[in-house]
């Protein structure tokens, strides 16, 4: 656990950077640090390890007091990841990762097995560990600095913007990669971002900090978009706030309907047979779903070809049967028949759900949560509802 | 051409004698300016008030004409006037001050993320010195320790005109005589010796900077 026990960082100028900041990090769990620039988060994620000494007020590392530790001792216990990897360029890959364990006074050959284990674990293969740093993509670069971080398995993770520098898709496979890699290693991770997204995609609990370095709240995710604070924490949450909420509802049971699909391969009039509105879902041998077929707007002469790949439209996405409401909706929204897919984990085919049949899900849901909010006040707040406070956009 | 072939024949033990003195009077103040260089070359990186006077003071030993300083020396070290030391001090300066605008400035050029990431880890400050700011200002400070090398050398002759003994003395006999032989004797040793110097030194650079070849590979 790291705790920020009324934290201030005042620099010579008269700049105040983190005002007063108390907060704290639970153990094992993702806390991320959110606000525009000039917010103090970078200098707050900086004073835990003591790059950058606090002007007053105390940070506690499992009560016990940072700055009672020799910086490079408490440095080599929390592992560290900044935003282009900052990785070192004269030494290989693998020597990279191993520096920790080396610096920890372990001898080479057992840092460098080490290093090379967790080259795997972050999914890099081990050709890389003999290449410098530049001869990297930037993702992958950054993969290998969270194995940098991980080395020495110190107990605490800290993480500067480490995903914002490379591109979209990217980013989204990093981000999923290290909540798969945070759930099978339980870390005490602060992480600093200005994207409210990746904060509200990665955070257990989420800080968001307004400039001049005051916490504006402090708050689990869906309770962030639910309930945001002030008007400032709305404004920056932002607008679809409602529709973002949504993927932090599970989807539960959905009436599904058992819609019927053709595989690759079969005679595209075999399709045209089983068709709705014109649209059939074409599915492969194992019957995971490929896209979606238009028979319509076919002439005659084609429906004794076969279905291949290039005929079909893949404009809709997926919906794990175990997922989201606003990934079922989503799929509903996003498919081209209109009939959102909804799959099961392992990726085959359950069944196809309309929009409706999602928005009324949401509609029960919803009216549950007033009427639990209601029954919380007592009655008394009647006419407040739970999503009005603080208005904003 | 076979004249100066006669003469490097007919003055091979005279010649041999210079080589050795001007060997050791390229390689080592081009080696002990650099030793010098670090610290006060980290000096004006680590205090950045410190960086324009320390420059400033390095260029202003440079402009001193090498004459003087051979001259002077004997005054401030107590050194016989002929004592070879005296040019080996006067070359060790003029590299010292070429060199620390090039400490300084590799240092510089280290990335700030990559300094941080160094901090982060753990090293010490001096451990980040000499395993990651060092390592990594190698190329900037090798391309600077190759001009330094090569300008040293053409500056040893200039001592023959204080008495001080080696290679340079054959360019002095060459006009006393008025002839070329020894002239181009020594000019052919002179280029010799600089040329081997800067492949050392670039071979060193190379052996340092796997890191560099890899990543021009690419």
């Amino acid at each position: 656990m790291i705790r920020f026990e009324s934290v201030t960082k005042r620099y010579p100028d008269g700049t105040v950077a983190v005002d007063e900041l108390t907060l704290e990090a639970p153990s094992r769990e993702i806390t991320v640090l959110v606000g525009p620039s000039g917010c103090g988060k970078t200098t707050s994620l900086r004073m835990i390890n003591r790059m950058i000494e606090p002007t007053s007020g105390r940070i506690m590392l499992d009560d016990r007091d940072t700055a009672a530790v020799k910086p490079s001792d408490l440095r080599r216990g929390m592992g560290y990841v900044i935003q282009h990897a900052g990785l070192f360029p004269h030494r290989t890959i693998l020597d990279n990762v191993a520096t920790v364990p080396l610096l920890l006074g372990q001898d080479k050959k057992q840092a460098r097995a080490r290093a090379a284990e967790l080259l795997e674990r972050v999914g890099l293969d081990p050709a890389f560990a003999k290449r410098y740093p530049a001869q990297l993509s930037g993702g992958q670069q950054q993969r290998v600095g969270v194995a940098r971080a991980l080395a020495a398995d110190p107990p605490v993770m800290l993480m500067d913007e480490p995903f914002s520098a490379v591109d979209p898709v990217v980013r989204e496979q990093l981000q999923d990669e290290f909540l798969r890699l945070q759930h099978d290693l339980g870390k005490t991770i602060v992480f600093v971002t200005h994207d409210i997204d990746e904060a509200i995609k990665l955070g257990d609990k989420v800080a968001v900090l307004r400039v001049g370095g005051k916490l504006a709240q402090f708050a689990p995710p869906a309770e962030l978009l639910s309930r945001p604070a002030d008007p400032f924490v709305a404004g920056f949450v932002g607008r679809d706030r409602g529709y973002r909420a949504l993927g932090f509802a599970e989807a539960g049971q959905l009436p599904l309907n058992d819609e019927k699909t053709v595989p690759l391969g079969d005679k595209v009039r075999a399709a045209k047979d089983i068709a709705q509105d014109d649209w059939t879902l074409v599915v492969d041998a194992d019957t995971k779903p490929q896209g979606w077929l238009a028979v319509g707007r076919l002439p005659d002469r084609a429906l004794d070809a076969e279905i291949t790949p290039d005929l079909l439209n893949l404009g809709g996405t997926l919906a794990s049967e175990s997922g989201t409401l606003r990934a079922a909706l989503d799929a509903a929204l996003s498919s081209p028949s209109g009939r959102g897919v909804i799959v099961h984990d392992d990726g085959r085919y359950a069944g196809t759900v309309t929009a409706s049949r999602v928005l009324a899900r949401i509609e029960e849901r919803a009216a549950k949560v007033r009427a639990d909010a209601v029954h919380a006040a007592g009655g008394e707040h009647r006419d407040v509802a739970p999503d009005g406070i603080g208005g904003g956009r | 051409m076979g004249d100066a072939w006669n003469y490097f024949f007919d003055h091979r033990a005279e010649i041999q004698d210079w080589t050795g003195t001007t060997l050791w009077l390229a390689v080592l103040p081009v080696a002990i300016g650099l030793v010098l260089s670090l610290p006060v070359g980290w000096l004006a990186y680590r205090y950045r008030w410190s960086y324009p006077p320390i420059i400033s003071g390095a260029g202003l030993l440079y402009t001193i004409p090498s004459l003087v300083l051979f001259v002077s020396l004997p005054g401030l070290l107590g050194t016989k006037i002929l004592d070879p030391i005296n040019v080996a001090v006067a070359l060790t300066v003029y590299t010292f001050a070429l060199l620390v605008r090039i400490v300084a400035d590799g240092l510089l050029s280290v990335a700030p993320a990559t300094l941080d990431a160094a901090a982060a880890m753990g090293y010490t400050t001096f451990q980040r010195l000499v395993k990651v700011q060092l390592p990594i200002a190698v190329p900037v400070i090798g391309a600077g320790l190759r001009v330094a090398a090569v300008s040293n050398v053409s500056l040893i002759s200039v001592a023959s005109a204080i008495g001080v003994t080696q290679l340079g003395n054959l360019f002095v006999e060459g006009f006393r005589q008025g002839r070329t032989p020894p002239t181009i004797v020594g000019l052919v040793l002179f280029i010799v010796i600089a040329v081997v110097f800067d492949a050392a030194i670039l071979l060193g650079i190379r052996l340092l900077t796997p890191w560099r070849r890899a990543v021009a590979a690419r």
